[in-house]
């Protein structure tokens, strides 16, 4: 396979970031995608193209000159498709060769679970500050104000970080939120559960207004347009029995309008992993384990590589 | 002649005017993004354009007069120093003294901010400009290096133009390294332009032009005209010339911002800054206040109930809180009381130390931290003891949040600093005059009605503390809610007795013998330990306890904190039994 844009371009000048390229990525929530007419769109900087079949079922290609964007395609007649995934509401796919399939999400599995994209954004930003962000609880009470948090209840108290089979966890991360979801009437402390099984993608798990137990899933699927452009989906598995879907959909929109004007003023775009580029306290212990678990896995990709001094 | 090294000079980067209260002004100097602000002091901050923490810019945070704050997660900067004052996540931690912003230089001249420079680089002089008003015509960016500008700036003359008559003339002329001055002549009149350029990067500037005179209203808008036509057309000019997009080179030298000394680590009992009586005054009957100004550099950052030890002429050590509110970080303001029985302390200050002298202080030590994250903050002070407490009430009152100040004294004149009292009106209630069985019941009244998330802190002399805190804990208020500091350890020390010290990091053994502090003897040892009032009140000399009884004689512990036994103030506590083991 030959990929232009220099990312990856087989014999020419090797993969670029192998450790970007061979993973799946979530490009746009399967019942957005129309049948039969190509959007064209670009992945790691790469030019791709997708549709759904006239069986529902998703394609994708690198972007071709003969199908501009809107063209009509015919999968039997397609030259050399990419390969699919139809998970968790999105066509998934890669300009790489991933080792195996999607991060296991057993909530899904549930049949009273709402699930839904809440949204998808356009962010100028790289995918590992968008997760960073998705990932950080200190800024709730100030760019969610009266949502995800208030002040001046800015305290993050200590929690933990964990490696499980190389996944990171954040646990017991408490937040005083008063309005924690859409179907929430009053505040409360609300405890998180943060997870990252995907360099960009990310999970997070919080009790909810009406389940004492079982608790809301939301995530947030990164597909990088390339590195300091990003369309970010909200992923909803959601126990919620009181709002509409253009409920929930407004909910979310609200909180990532909020998000959007900061990560567009982050710079530099891309996410620094040297420990000495940016100033971590003790509340940011989850975005330095994301941070070193770039790292570790060599991610090069819409970050700022340690230097080796 | 070798041009100079535009890092070494200063550049202009805003128009006064463009420093609207409580706003942050975008600016490019030498490829160095800056947040340009002016503080309600006066002060114009140029920092770079970028909250240390996370990356955002800093042109996006709010100027509330005294501090930036970030958006992102509300850390906030001081005026002046850029040092990193509060970080809501941790609302009782002081942010370590290296977190700060980098601050570049400021000057104002001919209605301009510069900036950028060595320390020595003064803004230009120029005879032109001097001996009259100025008026700061409309800045241009331009997509043309910064020499391809001053090269069309003496084709072009833009501005001024003669006036119609015998003998008119124009003149196009360099006027240092980064400026070029026009001069019209008619007869015997003339007037001049000077167009300074600001070098942005490699392939952009600014062009700035400043007018000698302030023309009459009649003649402004035809003078603003005619500028704005001029410079538009020779942009056109400059920017086609420059070509196609110009590649952005970086600058020759990248902008030096400036140094600060970095705070030193805390060691024994030496001073540590060298500072100057700015003002002395008498703020109340017989309550001397003081500014001290550092000697050379910046004053080391501090939070609100931060003490300083102040090295005395006459080598006494006595600690003073300092007053100051957010954003002034220019001198420490503090407060001292004339006591009738001073052993040779306050006398000295108020006696010996006059304006102008030198004094030597500690660096600003916190045992009296502040929570800013309380629903309801209850400050509650005696006398001498309201100074940490109007630092927390001005800060508390800059960032909104709900508090009250009851101070206690004895009449109007012995209310200490009214200037600070004056704008908190709102969160002060002043009692004065009342015996301590009235103050009492003012205290129960106060705090009869303990909520979640409040916090209560008291300052004043050892039996008003003590009544606060019994008052309040019979009010239900939990002892974690409860700060005190007191100025003085009143209760009679005991140091007959005689004990083993372990250090377990060290495995060494010493023997405290009667009459002799722990402190001293880990001192003897050779551990360098960091210690300031030395009477058991301010917490610096503070040591883990990993084994032991303790024989607790400060007045800093409260009693579940004594009960735990797992921390020991050396300076004045000792051993309860044969042995202690401390995690040093």
């Amino acid at each position: 396979m030959t990929i232009t844009n220099g990312r990856r371009s087989g014999a020419a000048t090797g993969p670029a970031d192998p450790v970007a390229i061979d993973q799946w990525y979530a490009i746009t929530a399967l019942d957005e995608i129309p049948i039969g007419r190509t959007v064209r769109t670009e992945l790691l900087g790469v030019p791709m193209s997708y549709c759904r079949d006239h069986d529902g079922s998703p394609l994708a290609w690198l972007t071709q000159d003969s199908l501009p964007a809107g063209a009509p395609v015919d999968a039997r007649t397609l030259h050399a498709p990419l390969p699919t995934l139809a998970d968790y509401g999105y066509l998934w796919t890669t300009v790489g060769e991933p080792d195996g399939g999607l991060f296991d999400i057993p909530e899904t599995a549930e049949p009273d679970r709402r699930i839904l994209n809440a949204g998808t954004f356009g962010i100028f930003t790289s995918g590992p500050r968008a997760v960073e962000n998705f990932l950080d609880m200190g800024h709730l009470p100030f760019v969610h104000p009266g949502v995800l948090g208030q002040q001046p209840f800015t305290e993050i108290v200590d929690y933990q970080v964990e490696y499980r089979s190389s996944e990171i966890y954040a646990v017991n991360c408490l937040i005083f939120q008063p309005k924690a979801a859409a179907a929430s009437t009053s505040g409360q402390m609300v405890n998180y559960t943060f997870r990252v099984p995907h360099p960009l993608c990310a999970l997070l798990y919080k009790s909810t207004p009406e389940d004492d137990v079982r608790l809301d899933v939301i995530g947030l699927f990164v597909h990088p347009i390339d590195d300091g452009r990003v369309r970010a989906h909200l992923f909803n598995c959601l126990l919620d029995t009181v709002n509409t879907d253009g409920q929930l959909r407004r909910f979310q929109q609200g909180v990532l309008a909020q998000d959007k004007p900061i990560l567009e003023n982050q710079v530099p775009r891309q996410l620094p992993l040297d420990p000495d580029a940016e100033a971590p306290t003790r509340a940011d212990k989850t975005s330095n384990a994301y941070r070193r678990w770039l790292s570790d896995l060599g991610m090069t990709y819409g970050v700022v590589a340690r230097s080796n001094s | 002649m070798t041009a100079p090294d535009p890092g070494s000079l200063l550049h202009p980067v805003a128009g006064c005017a463009d420093l609207v209260p409580r706003h942050v002004v975008k600016a490019r100097l030498l490829g160095q993004d800056l947040a340009v602000w002016r503080a309600d002091d006066d002060f114009v901050n140029v920092w770079a354009d970028r909250c240390i923490h996370r990356g955002v810019r800093l042109t996006v945070a709010a100027n509330d007069g005294a501090e930036l704050v970030c958006p992102y997660h509300g850390w906030r900067y001081s005026n002046r120093s850029g040092n990193c004052a509060y970080m809501p996540a941790h609302p009782s931690d002081a942010p370590p003294r290296r977190l700060r912003v980098p601050t570049f230089r400021s000057e104002e001249r001919y209605g301009l901010i510069w900036s950028g420079g060595s320390p020595e680089a003064e803004p230009p002089r120029l005879p032109h400009l001097e001996g009259e008003d100025t008026l700061v015509l409309r800045a241009l960016p331009v997509n043309a290096p910064p020499d391809l500008a001053l090269q069309g700036l003496l084709e072009w003359p833009c501005q001024p133009v003669p006036a119609p008559g015998d003998g008119a003339s124009i003149s196009c002329d360099s006027a240092g390294p980064f400026a070029v001055a026009v001069t019209a002549r008619t007869g015997g009149t003339e007037e001049a332009v000077v167009h300074f350029v600001q070098p942005v990067d490699g392939g952009r500037c600014v062009i700035r032009p400043v007018m000698r005179g302030a023309p009459a209203a009649d003649r402004r808008l035809s003078i603003l005209r005619h500028h704005a036509r001029q410079l538009e057309e020779l942009r056109t000019r400059l920017e086609s010339s420059a070509g196609s997009p110009v590649a952005v080179r970086g600058p020759s030298t990248p902008l030096q911002p400036l140094r600060r000394p970095t705070a030193t680590a805390v060691s024994g009992r030496a001073p540590q800054l060298e500072v100057c009586v700015a003002r002395k005054w008498l703020t109340a009957e017989g309550i001397a206040a003081f500014e001290l100004a550092p000697v050379s550099g910046q004053l080391p950052s501090f939070q609100p109930g931060a003490h300083v030890d102040v090295h005395l002429p006459n080598g006494l050590v006595r600690q003073y809180s300092l007053t100051n509110g957010p954003g002034l970080t220019s001198v420490y303001r503090l407060g001292v009381k004339l006591e009738p029985d001073s052993r040779g302390g306050s006398r000295c200050m108020h006696v010996s130390v006059h304006e102008g002298d030198r004094l030597q202080l500690s660096e600003p030590h916190n045992n009296f931290p502040l929570r800013r994250d309380a629903a309801r903050t209850v400050l509650i002070a005696g006398g001498i003891g309201v100074t940490p407490l109007l630092a927390m009430a001005q800060t508390l009152q800059r960032q909104e949040l709900a508090y009250e100040l009851h101070y206690f004294a004895q009449s109007d004149d012995h209310l200490a600093f009214g200037e600070v009292l004056e704008p908190l009106s709102t969160g002060l209630v002043k009692h004065l005059g009342l015996s301590p069985d009235q103050t009492a019941d003012e205290i129960k009244k106060i705090t009869h009605d303990y909520g979640t998330a409040s916090h209560l802190y008291v300052c004043g002399p050892g039996p008003m503390i003590e009544a606060t805190r019994a008052i309040a804990a019979d009010s239900g208020w939990p002892e974690d809610a409860v700060h005190f500091e007191y100025f003085k350890n009143e209760s009679e020390l005991h140091d007959a007795s005689s004990f083993e010290v372990r250090l377990a990091r060290t495995g060494q053994t010493l023997v405290v013998g009667p009459g002799v502090s722990l402190l001293d003897s880990l001192r003897d040892a050779g551990v360098d330990m960091p210690s300031s009032c030395e009477q058991g009140v301010c917490g610096t000399c503070m040591a883990t306890v990993l084994e032991g009884e303790l024989d607790h004689q400060d007045v800093f512990f409260n009693d579940s904190e004594r009960a735990a036994g797992d921390r020991i103030l050396t300076c004045v506590s000792r051993a309860g039994g044969h042995k202690i083991v401390l995690d040093l």
